[in-house]
Order: structure tokens, then sequence, then C-alpha cells
């Protein structure tokens, strides 16, 4: 399992298109090991997870997303089904569902050129500088995961010092639940 | 609403949820369960020599009766010994409910003595697993291990109670009714793939039931043997199915997989139309995934809809309880369909294979093999009488020559293959219909890890037959090692050691060896009518293997007969 979703853009290791479930899960002690437990006994190959308080006090919702064939992505929608914390498992439809995640990226900006540079992208990208200092930057950035992977390609040149990823978030768009 | 401790409520819910016996070993952090056990009105507790066994016991006494069997273990060693048990019972879909202490609330987490994250550790191999944190969860947690345990696919659930809790006293209420928001089980199919399972059925020339452990969880024995018989199909079963079809039925071909009847291995293959009735296309069962099955229509039945497509696509799918499946199955059958007669080529070459392979694979010569000794052992028995097994040849052996005659009388460790699982199972099993005799069919090696049990079964006056067919070999690795690897036989012989018949008669239990065919059907007399254990000591040849035999990682069609 890869908690980041780097891998988004190194293939070597997924295949298949992109699915994104939600689930919604009771909110006590050991779900998410369940569920992780359940992904690595099952060998199920995962690009990211995210855990968050919902609109309901007594449930969590996980939303995961794995590059993978239909034939194990039934297996893992219909196995998270059967565990008993897991209340509901949805795959939504990608091209009706909003979807991001957040990422903080540092990197080196130690010349007034790469500054410049760096803040006028993150322009560009609605991203925010949220520190500045003389030798680095701090970029956070919200989006889907091709646009902060298309942003950090741009600014990789300059070197990325660290990086983190939050996952994918996500809900259906208009009345779907 | 009363005043109790955690102790107290744990042995009313269990009374409440109509248990009657449990099988358990104290310690530590369980000793005030065994302090409120001592008040129980009508809760029997037998002591087991190892945590293992006593979830066996368990697990054989829900095979039988079809309800949550109870075991109790303390923290720590106790509560990892009984993991063998619980994984067994998991693997087979056998409902348990198991208990085990912790260390206090306050203490966890710390290293303590005796501590161990069973919960963690019970993870991949229960249902689910509780640890109530205040007293007052432990009625409704109860209640709600029962339900999870029996209903839908059953299994094991595990409840982690710290010492504490045990002790705290609340005000307790017992709720009639719960609800787990999670878990949903189906029970009655989709009508519309009930039709479509009928359709394909009746377009079918040569159809085959394939009946699996599902069939005896629900107890589906009339429902199956109606659909069998209104369309004349012919009915294998898996190993864990074994069983849930009288195997002397006019329409029974046996077992199929890895040690199964030939005949059976080969007419699936000839099929063009299978229902799996609660079967899950075990590796063991149909050998490779992809091979198996190709060109003929799958009607996959079963509660688990996780079951669907996992090792095998399928073209109709019929998720729910196969008792209730089956019976809305064989209403939607026209009536005024034809039947196929004994004349139906199909049934014709049923009849044929059965003959030729009864031909083909022979017996070996000598006054006593596992074939003849089981022939024996079926002869005498009472058909009701309940059979389970040990693990390695001897099961495999029981597989191939033992026939169940009644329904639901068999079962076995068909999943995880837990040596040392048969006799503490036979020994629950007597627990639950101490009416009947009840035989743990065994090999030596298997026999030796949960002996120990002889004193179960002496004091608390559940007598069991065991059937040691004795090589003195951890028989089934030997063969593997004659057969895969050249005979560099390694780490298989027990050099004639123990003498079983002493080792029976040490815990006052009857130790008979026997020499002949003679000897030995008096002894299998003499057990039958024994109010003690009885431990038959059967010489078998060491070199006598299981076959048919189909190796692992290839398919039911390159089947070794061994002629």
């Amino acid at each position: 399992m890869s908690t980041s979703s780097n891998s988004m853009i190194n293939e070597e290791k997924t295949s298949g298109p992109l699915y994104i479930l939600s689930a919604l899960v009771e909110d006590k002690p050991g779900v998410l090991f369940r569920v992780t437990n359940l992904f690595r006994a099952r060998n199920f190959n995962i690009e990211s997870i995210t855990v968050g308080s919902t609109e309901q006090a007594d449930l969590s919702r996980m939303t995961i997303t794995t590059k993978s064939d239909e034939k194990t992505l039934d297996q893992l929608v219909k196995q998270l089904r059967k565990l008993i914390d897991v209340v509901e498992v949805k795959v939504l439809d990608t091209e009706r569902t909003v979807y991001r995640e957040l990422a903080l990226i540092k990197m080196k900006a130690d010349t007034p050129a790469s500054r410049m540079d760096i803040t006028s992208f993150a322009s560009i990208f609605r991203a925010n500088i949220l520190d500045i200092g003389k030798e680095t930057i701090i970029v956070e950035l919200t989006g889907t995961p091709d646009k902060i992977d298309a942003f950090k390609n741009l600014v990789d040149h300059y070197g990325i010092t660290q990086l983190a990823r939050t996952g994918v978030s996500a809900l259906p768009r208009g009345t779907e639940v | 609403m009363a005043e109790m401790t955690g102790a107290e409520a744990l042995i009313r819910a269990l009374e409440k949820e109509g248990v009657d016996v449990v099988f358990g070993l104290p310690g530590g952090a369980n000793l005030p369960i065994y302090d409120a056990l001592v008040d129980a009105n009508s809760l029997r507790h037998i002591l087991v020599r190892h945590e293992q066994s006593a979830a066996h016991m368990a697990d054989g006494y829900a095979r039988i009766k079809r309800k949550a069997g109870v075991c109790f273990a303390t923290s720590g060693p106790g509560a990892t010994n009984i993991i063998t048990g619980i994984a067994t019972a998991y693997a087979d879909s056998s409902p348990m409910v198991a208990v085990t202490g912790q260390v206090p609330l306050a203490m966890i987490g710390k290293d303590a003595f005796q501590e161990t994250d069973i919960i963690g550790v019970a993870n991949p191999c229960t249902k689910y697993a509780f640890q109530p944190r205040a007293a007052s969860e432990i009625p409704e947690t109860v209640k709600k291990s029962f339900y999870i345990a029996e209903s839908g696919r059953p299994g094991p659930v595990l409840i982690d109670i710290p010492k504490d809790v045990q002790q705290e006293k609340a005000d307790m209420e017992f709720p009639e009714l719960i609800k787990v928001r999670g878990y949903n089980p189906i029970i009655d199919a989709d009508l519309s793939q009930i039709g479509k399972a009928v359709q394909l059925l009746l377009k079918a020339e040569r159809p085959i039931i394939m009946a699996g452990g599902g069939v005896i969880l629900s107890g589906a024995f009339s429902e199956l043997q109606a659909l069998a018989e209104s369309l004349m199909i012919p009915v294998v079963t898996t190993f864990k199915g074994k069983g849930a079809f009288p195997e002397n039925h006019p329409l029974a071909v046996g077992p199929i997989g890895m040690h199964g009847h030939a005949e059976a291995n080969k007419i699936i293959l000839e099929a063009d139309c299978i229902v799996a009735v609660g079967a899950r296309f075990s590796d063991r069962s149909v050998g490779r995934f992809e091979e198996f099955g190709k060109g003929m229509n799958i009607i996959h039945m079963d509660v688990d809809p996780a079951e669907i497509g996992k090792n095998k696509s399928v073209d109709v799918a019929v998720i729910g309880d196969v008792k209730s499946s089956l019976r809305t199955l064989v209403k939607m059958i026209p009536r005024n369909i034809a039947k196929k007669d004994v004349n139906d080529p199909w049934l014709k070459r049923r009849k044929e294979l059965i003959d030729y392979y009864a031909e083909t694979i022979k017996d070996y010569s000598r006054d006593i093999t596992a074939k003849k000794s089981l022939k024996k052992l079926r002869e005498l028995l009472p058909s009701d009488a309940i059979v389970t097994t040990e693990v390695g040849q001897c099961q495999m052996w029981a597989s191939l020559h033992f026939d169940v005659i009644s329904p639901g009388t068999f079962f076995s460790s068909t999943g995880l293959g837990t040596m040392g699982f048969g006799f503490p199972a036979s020994i629950g099993a007597k627990a639950a219909r101490p009416q009947v005799p009840v035989v743990d069919i065994a090999g030596d090696g298997s026999f030796n890890m949960t002996e120990n049990s002889l004193a179960v079964s002496v004091l608390d006056n559940l007598p069991v037959i065991v059937f040691l067919m004795n090589n003195y070999m951890l028989g089934m690795v030997a063969q593997w090692q004659r057969t895969f690897y050249n005979r560099r036989y390694m780490g298989v012989h027990q050099h004639s050691c123990p003498d079983y018949s002493k080792i029976a008669k040490a815990y006052g239990a009857q130790g008979i060896k026997v020499q002949s065919s003679e000897e030995l059907e008096k002894a299998i007399r003499s057990g039958i009518k024994s109010e003690i254990a009885t431990v038959i000591d059967i010489p078998i040849d060491p070199e006598e293997d299981v076959y048919p035999f189909v190796a692992p990682g290839t398919g039911l069609k390159d089947m070794i007969t061994g002629a």
C-alpha cells in the first residue's frame, strides 16, 4: 500500500484505470486497522486512503483510490462490504465526482530568479505560498492528483526537498449521494 | 435492570443465548469469569488440557448443533493458543464465540504480564472481534456476537474482556433485539437470478450439482435432494460438502478434488452445466481456477456475495441462504418436464465411470489396509453415527472409503487442515449429540497433537472412538516426499513411539491394538458399546499411498490414479 499518491505518475506497479471508492465506516477504534489489514491480507494495491469525520457524528468517511482491473475492484468492494464496521461502499463515477487532494511542496529557491518563477507558477496553479525563506519555499496546492502531478513536474528541476500529499477526498456532484 | 459484575453478566447472557456447555481453561485474566461460573444455573464447563482443543471442541459442537460453540481462555498464551482453533473455524465457516480474558484496561499497551494484542491477532481469522471497555457493554456485545457468528456465512467471533471490566459492577440491561448497522446478511435471493438458473438447467444435457459446505451449514439436505431428483442431476460434493448428500444415493458420485473420487473428478469435467451450491471453488476442490469449468455454464449459489467471482467467474449468481434459494429453485422447475430415466446417456455415463474406477483402483493385498478398515467401520457403525477426522492421509482415506449415509454426520478441518482437530472436535460433537456413537478417523501424527484430550473424554464422560490408522509416519508428507522428492524422507518417521494403547490406558480409556481384520471388527464393536473412550490402534503399512491424487498446481484432468 502506498499512502502517498506519488504513484499516480509512477506506473510500473499499478495497472488499470483509477477508481475512487467512498466508504462510510463506524467511527470507532480499530476500523482503519481492519480496512488496511484487509488490503494487505488480500493483496490489494491502493494508491491513497484518507479518513475523516462526516456530517454524522458516529460515521467516518474513507476515500480510497486504486488502479486495478474490474475483477479486482469487484473483489475489493465486496470484501470491504463484508467488514462489519463498514456501513456502505460506493465506487464513484469520476466524471460526476469532485475530488481533490492537498499537497505541501518544499523546494529550493535560493536565487531571486527561482523565487520569482516559483511564485508565478504558484499563482497560475492557484497555489498558496505558505513559507518563504532565503533557501526554500513551501507551496500549498489543492486539486486533482493530475494537477498536483503537473505542478510537481513543472517545479521538479528547482529541487523538491520535501513533499507531503494528503491523498484524495471526494464527493459526488449535485443531489447524488 | 439488575446490578451485577461484568463476568456475571457474561454468564447470564450466554445462558440467555441457550448455551449449555463451554469448553475452556482458566488463568489469571479470566478468574472473575470462572468465579461467576460457580453460580451458573445451566452452563456446563468442560476443562480442557490445552486451549487449542477448547476451540476445536466448540467447533465440533457447533458443526453438529448448527449453533455457535463457546470456548474460554485466559489472556496472552491462553488466547494465542485458541487462535489455531479459531482460524480453523473461520476457514470452515463454523459459528463460534470465543471469550478471552485480557489484562486490566490501564495495563493494555504496557506489555504487561500475559498481555497480547489478541484483537489484532484475531482480526484476519474472525468475523469480528470485540473488546468491551465497560461492564455495561457486555450483554449487548454477547448478543451481537451470537448474531454475527450464526447468521449469513457463519464464523467465529472473539470477545476479549479486560479483567477489571469483568469485575466492574453495573446495572445490566439484556437487549432482546439488536441491530448491527454495517452487517446485513442476504437471506432471500433475487428471483430473476433463480429464474435464469432454471433456464440454464433446463437447457443442459449434462448437468451436475457440486454441493459444498454451505449446504451442511444451512441444513439444506432435503432441498438439495429435491433439486437433484427433480431433474435427475448427478451430485458431486467438495470435501467440505461430503455428507451434504447421501453417498449411497443413486445420483451420488462422491467428493471431487485433490483426493476426490476418480469418477467425481472425471464426470465434473464432462458436464455442460455446474450448479455450485454453497461452495467456493477452492484450489483443493477444482485444481487450477482458469482451467476449471471451461465451456460450461456455471451457476453459483452462495450466501456470501464476496465468493461470487472470487476464484471463478460464473454465469448466474444466486446470492442468499442456499436452503431458501434451493427451495425456490425447485418450485420454479415446471412440473411437466420430462425426467431423465436410467437410459439417459448422462446417467449411464455416471454408472459407467463408477464401475470403471471400482475396477481400476485396486486395493493393497494385505489383511488390513486403510480402505478395508474404513469399509469395515462403515459396515458396523449405525448410519446416524457422527464421524470426523484428523488431517493427512487418514482424512483423505476417510473421504475416499467412508461413505456418509445420513446427511450432516461428517465433518473435518477441510479449509485450514489443522492437525489435532479431529479428536477434540469429536468430543465436542459428542457433547452436542451424546446419544450416537462418535468416531475420530485418525492418523498417528495428527492424534499425537491433541491426545491429552483423552483426559476430557474420560473425566467428562464423553466417550468417543479414536480409529487410529497408525503407520508411525507423517504419512501424507511421506507420500509427497516419495512422489515428488524421490523418496528423500526427512522429518516424517515416528519410530514406533508412543504405544497408543498404553497412552489410552494411562488416561483410563480403553486401548486396543489390533493385528488382524477379525480383531479390528471386535474392537470396533467394543468401541461402539463402550462407555469410555476407545483408542483402536490399527497398523497401516507406511508405504500405503492415497490414490487418486491431483498434484498441486495441476487440473482435475491430470489426476493420478496409481493404477
